[in-house]
């Protein structure tokens, strides 16, 4: 026990705890005493996305460490405790509540904080940072009464206070003190696009003003004075001026510090003291502080291997400092030397005015290597233009063909990924580098899916995804894994191919497809595949007799079989709302045929038990008190779940039942390559589960948020954010253009989740095409869905209309009456299917033929 | 052996199937490509009489139909299922008389 050594972290921000994950992972955390002490009032959570926060507006959302993580790893993790001395000598820290802790190895990973300029006036009340939760919470406060906001600094950061305090629906000005907005990471040109787009945003921005002084104002609380004599008046004031490392620890116990403050670490993140440790923002390497993650997190994995024995030979020495981001909505990446600084170096820039696109490459003076890169509106190319400025691979002639735009429609240069070595890092947020994607091909992974999955590649900011696809098909190629995508022996097709070949050929039946496109007699993957086409394609009533051969189990009765044969059936029940009649009507149906009754998790009744000809009977009564069919046995929509939203509870912001009765009604019926489910919350507290549907809708004070293709069952996913506070009309057209997107392109059997997963380009990708509509087909995908809203139908009030239908469930094609081997017995009240003992011993068994 | 008629061709979708009682006995029969098929009605795998309701179809050019609760494949020739060789349905000989389908029993 005692001869365990203590190790101490002081700060719990991202890199402190990925320090504490490095260690865990070794497996050796159980030879250490651990202990983390954060100042802050909550655990790490994630500072990168710290403007998502506004999104919910729950610190729960932004945690980064997973549940029973400490204690599976025996780690002691305190909060709001500030650690304010280290005595080096006895190797003891004292913390702000009076209690000391011994240790044997210190690591800091106190980071920085942000810089406020010691204008007169800073202290005033209603000024703000913008760094942690409870800025964040400080500011939206005091948003409720104001009217203008202004953030000084228009940096990376700057920028994103500045939508933050748009989003919060105030007036809002960016004041820089440089000439051009992201001096650090943008040249002038790009400068002034990227201006010009935040302005249409409707944020007003001030360039080359020196703030002087802060006082009284006379519209609004505050008045800024500029050194050129021009005034702004604003109530709110968010200082983001850069950061400053917090080395406060280390200045007092007197280690090694830099010029310009940071704590000096060698390769292997170690102080002046070698007992002690740096990592993150906080940290100086090679005179450099690193105000990125991802070197924060190289910092954390060396120091953490080098404290366990450097088993792994890993060190910190140096970091890329390229970024590609997102500022309220719009690309802007940068690369390398950006300014073209390098003694010779040569630029192309291509400006489309149109389009808002800025592009500029930085190459060597002879031309063979590529030195940086800036791009603003558009940064698709930015993983292919890293890949060629990291490993220094020699040019393409007209290294200009890599910005312009292939109006030919053939593919754009790019590099083969096959020139990239094995140690070409590919995600630079998780540190995968191509050999490790090809070693985990070799291991079996074949999608992109699986890749993130074992990898981690692309999980983080997305910037990969296309190049880890580009790397996963090379590598699956090179192995001589033919990667078949036919759906089956009977079509040589994706399901993608045969969606388009019974679109474009206008093809209304199986036999035409199988008699144009395929061979054989067709089977139970091509059928229901070709059935569901069909369906989303022209919505036909799908148990026509040449569509009825054609449909899977459940959707070939229109009901669920279950185990013993019989079915269960669902009333829609839009929204989960349901009158008193209407519930006594589907009681009476379930006591007049025996029926088990179950609520769902879709908000709905369920009736099992039902025999093949009772199905009819059942519907028709159903249908005489007002109901319709649920479509609980299709690939289609299930159920748009609901809290009650506004209409009744004290927290609601709309009405979320009537928004998901409106939207269940729409898209009832469509046929999909899965099963939809979605669901609809009346506010950010979220009763409704949204973010755990393919569509989910969250209600706002201004509107809806979108979230797109999450998933609960057996392979949970959180939705993404979509689109945030639009208008109901706004909603719906995404919402359209995303299911026929998906419909069109979705593998068979795909969900949502694992279609996005697997979607090259990813979320970004996906909100281009259908916000921006990037591909131009936005309008076709409207019209499609338009096709099948109109097309609707009850599929139950169709059959029980037509004698000639209702002939299909009977029984026997030769009798009247129906199965005998299917039994119940009584359990709780009500029926369930009898067991094969329970059928031996033939006792209490009710039969229902 | 007697040929009992059960129904007439068009009481079966185009490439699907019904099912007949005779007797206790549960048949499945199938039309495919307008060529008649009988197997036993009885699923094997889950012990409920479904599988008239299954999808035919071929693989590896094989007619058979899939059971619609553990999908594995009946032969409609021989009952035998594809996956696995030591299970089978029973298998009944069928003809058409015109219009009519005649069962042997
Ligand atoms: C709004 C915003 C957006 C950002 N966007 C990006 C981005 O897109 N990409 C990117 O790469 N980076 C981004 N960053 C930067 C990124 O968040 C940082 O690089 C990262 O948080 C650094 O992690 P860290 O653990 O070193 O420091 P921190 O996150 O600052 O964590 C340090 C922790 O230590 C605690 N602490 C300090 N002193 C003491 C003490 N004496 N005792 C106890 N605890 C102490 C602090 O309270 C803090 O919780 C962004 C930052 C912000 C604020
Ligand atoms: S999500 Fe909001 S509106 Fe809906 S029930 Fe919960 S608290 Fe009420
Ligand atoms: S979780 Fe399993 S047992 Fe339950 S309904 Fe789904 S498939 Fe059936």
């Amino acid at each position: 026990m005692s001869d365990k050594k203590h190790l101490i972290v002081v700060g719990n921000g991202p890199v402190g705890h990925q320090f504490l994950e490095s260690i865990a992972a070794s497996g050796k955390a159980g030879d250490y005493h651990i202990t983390v002490i954060g100042e802050e009032p909550r655990h790490a959570y994630d500072r990168v996305h710290l403007t998502a926060w506004f999104e919910t507006r729950e610190a729960a959302s932004l945690n980064m460490v997973a549940d029973g993580f400490y204690e599976e790893h025996q780690i002691t993790a305190i909060a709001n405790e500030k650690v304010e001395g280290i005595n080096r000598a006895d190797k003891i820290i004292s913390t702000d509540k009076g209690n000391t802790y011994q240790y044997d190895t210190l690591v800091l990973a106190t980071g920085s904080f942000p810089f406020v300029p010691p204008v007169p006036g800073h202290e005033r009340d209603n000024c703000f940072v913008y760094r942690t939760i409870e800025d964040l919470e400080a500011i939206t406060a005091a948003s409720k009464d104001a009217k203008v906001g202004a953030v000084i600094g228009g940096g990376l950061l700057g920028l994103e206070a500045a939508k933050a305090i748009k989003d919060l629906g105030l007036e809002t000005h960016v004041i820089e003190f440089a000439p051009r907005l992201m001096a650090v990471q943008v040249d002038d040109g790009g400068g002034a696009l990227l201006r010009k787009k935040i302005e249409d945003l409707g944020v007003k921005v001030h360039t080359q003003k020196n703030t002087q002084n802060i006082g009284d104002g006379e519209t609004a609380k505050h008045k800024l004075s500029f050194a050129d004599g021009a005034e702004l008046e604003t109530d709110i004031l968010v200082f983001s001026a850069g950061i400053r490392p917090q080395d406060a620890l280390a200045r007092q116990s007197e280690l090694e510090i830099g010029e310009r403050g940071g704590i000096v670490i060698n390769d292997n993140c170690q102080t002046s003291d070698p007992d002690i440790y740096a990592i993150g923002e906080c940290a100086l390497w090679g005179g450099r502080i690193y105000g990125l993650i991802a070197p924060g997190w190289d910092m954390a994995r060396a120091a953490a291997d080098h404290v366990l024995g450097g088993a792994e030979g890993k060190t910190f020495t140096g970091a890329d400092m390229s970024t590609k981001l997102k500022l309220m909505g719009v690309d802007v990446a940068s690369i390398g030397d950006a300014h073209a600084n390098t003694p010779g170096a040569k630029c192309y820039t291509f400006i489309d005015e149109q389009a808002e696109v800025y592009k500029k490459i930085v190459v060597s003076e002879s031309g063979e290597h590529l030195l940086g890169a800036v791009l603003v509106g558009d940064a698709e190319d930015y993983g292919n233009l890293l890949q060629f400025a990291l490993n220094k691979i020699t040019l393409p002639e007209h290294p200009e063909a890599m910005i312009l735009p292939n109006l030919d429609g053939s593919a754009s240069v790019g590099l083969g990924v096959d020139a990239l070595p094995d140690t070409a890092q590919i995600c630079s947020c998780n540190n995968v580098s191509k050999g490790d994607l090809c070693a985990a091909v070799q291991g079996g992974a074949t999608t992109v899916g699986d890749l993130k999955a074992c990898t981690k590649a692309a999980t983080t900011c997305g910037g990969c995804t296309a190049l880890v696809g580009q790397v996963l098909n090379a590598e699956l190629t090179k192995l001589g894994v033919e990667v078949n995508t036919d759906i089956c022996e009977h079509f040589p097709y994706t399901r993608q191919e045969i969606y388009h070949l019974v679109r474009v050929g206008q093809i209304k039946s199986f036999e035409q497809l199988l008699e144009k496109h395929g061979k054989g007699h067709g089977c139970d993957i091509c059928k229901p595949a070709a059935a569901s086409i069909l369906a989303s394609c022209w919505n036909d009533y799908i148990l026509q007799p040449e569509h009825a051969g054609l449909q899977d189990t459940n959707d070939r009765m229109l009901a669920n079989m279950q185990k013993n044969g019989t079915y269960s059936v669902v009333p829609r029940m839009a929204g989960g709302e349901v009158t008193p009649d209407g519930l006594i009507a589907v009681g009476t149906v379930a006591k007049k045929y025996n029926l088990y009754t179950k609520i769902t998790g879709g908000q709905r009744i369920d009736l099992f038990g039902a025999t093949l000809d009772q199905l009819p009977l059942i519907w028709k009564e159903l249908i005489d008190a007002g109901f319709e069919t649920g479509h609980a046995y299709g690939k289609s929509l299930r159920t748009v779940k609901s809290c009650v939203g506004s209409t009744w509870c004290r927290y609601g912001v709309q009405d979320s039942v009537g928004a998901a009765i409106d939207i269940e009604n729409r898209y009832k019926g469509l046929r999909s390559p899965h099963k939809l489910k979605m669901a609809v919350s009346g506010c950010t507290r979220e009763c409704a589960e949204a973010q755990s549907k393919d569509v989910g809708v969250i209600a706002t004070e201004k509107g809806w948020n979108l979230y797109v293709c999450g998933n609960g069952g057996m392979k949970p996913r959180h939705a993404d954010l979509f689109a945030s506070d639009i208008d109901t009309e706004t909603l719906i057209k995404y919402v359209d253009r995303f299911l026929m997107f998906y419909v069109r392109t979705a593998d068979r059997l795909q969900r949502t989740s694992v279609w996005l997963d697997n979607l090259e380009g990813g979320l970004d990708y996906l909100k281009k095409v259908i916000i921006e509509d990037s591909l131009g087909i936005a309008a076709e995908l409207e019209a499609e869905m338009a096709l099948v809203i109109d097309n609707y139908q009850c599929e139950w009030k169709t059959t029980i209309e037509n004698e000639e239908r209702v002939k299909q469930f009977r029984s026997f094609v030769n009798v009247d009456g129906g199965d005998k081997d299917i039994v119940f017995v009584q359990e709780r009240g009500q029926i369930r299917p009898a067991t094969e003992e329970e059928k031996a011993r033939n006792e209490d068994l009710i039969a229902v033929a | 052996m007697s040929w009992t008629t059960i129904c007439s061709l068009s009481d079966i979708n185009p490439n699907a199937g019904v099912c007949a009682l005779l007797g206790e006995e549960q048949v499945a029969i199938f039309k495919v490509n307008g060529q008649i098929y009988a197997i036993g009605n009885k699923d094997p795998f889950s012990n409920a009489n479904v599988l008239s309701r299954g999808i035919v179809g071929s693989l590896n050019d094989t007619l058979a139909v899939a059971s619609p609760l553990y999908k594995q494949h009946f032969n409609l020739e021989t009952g035998i299922c594809l996956e696995d060789e030591t299970v089978s349905v029973p298998c009944y000989q069928v003809r058409t008389e015109g219009d009519l389908i005649q069962i042997a029993i």
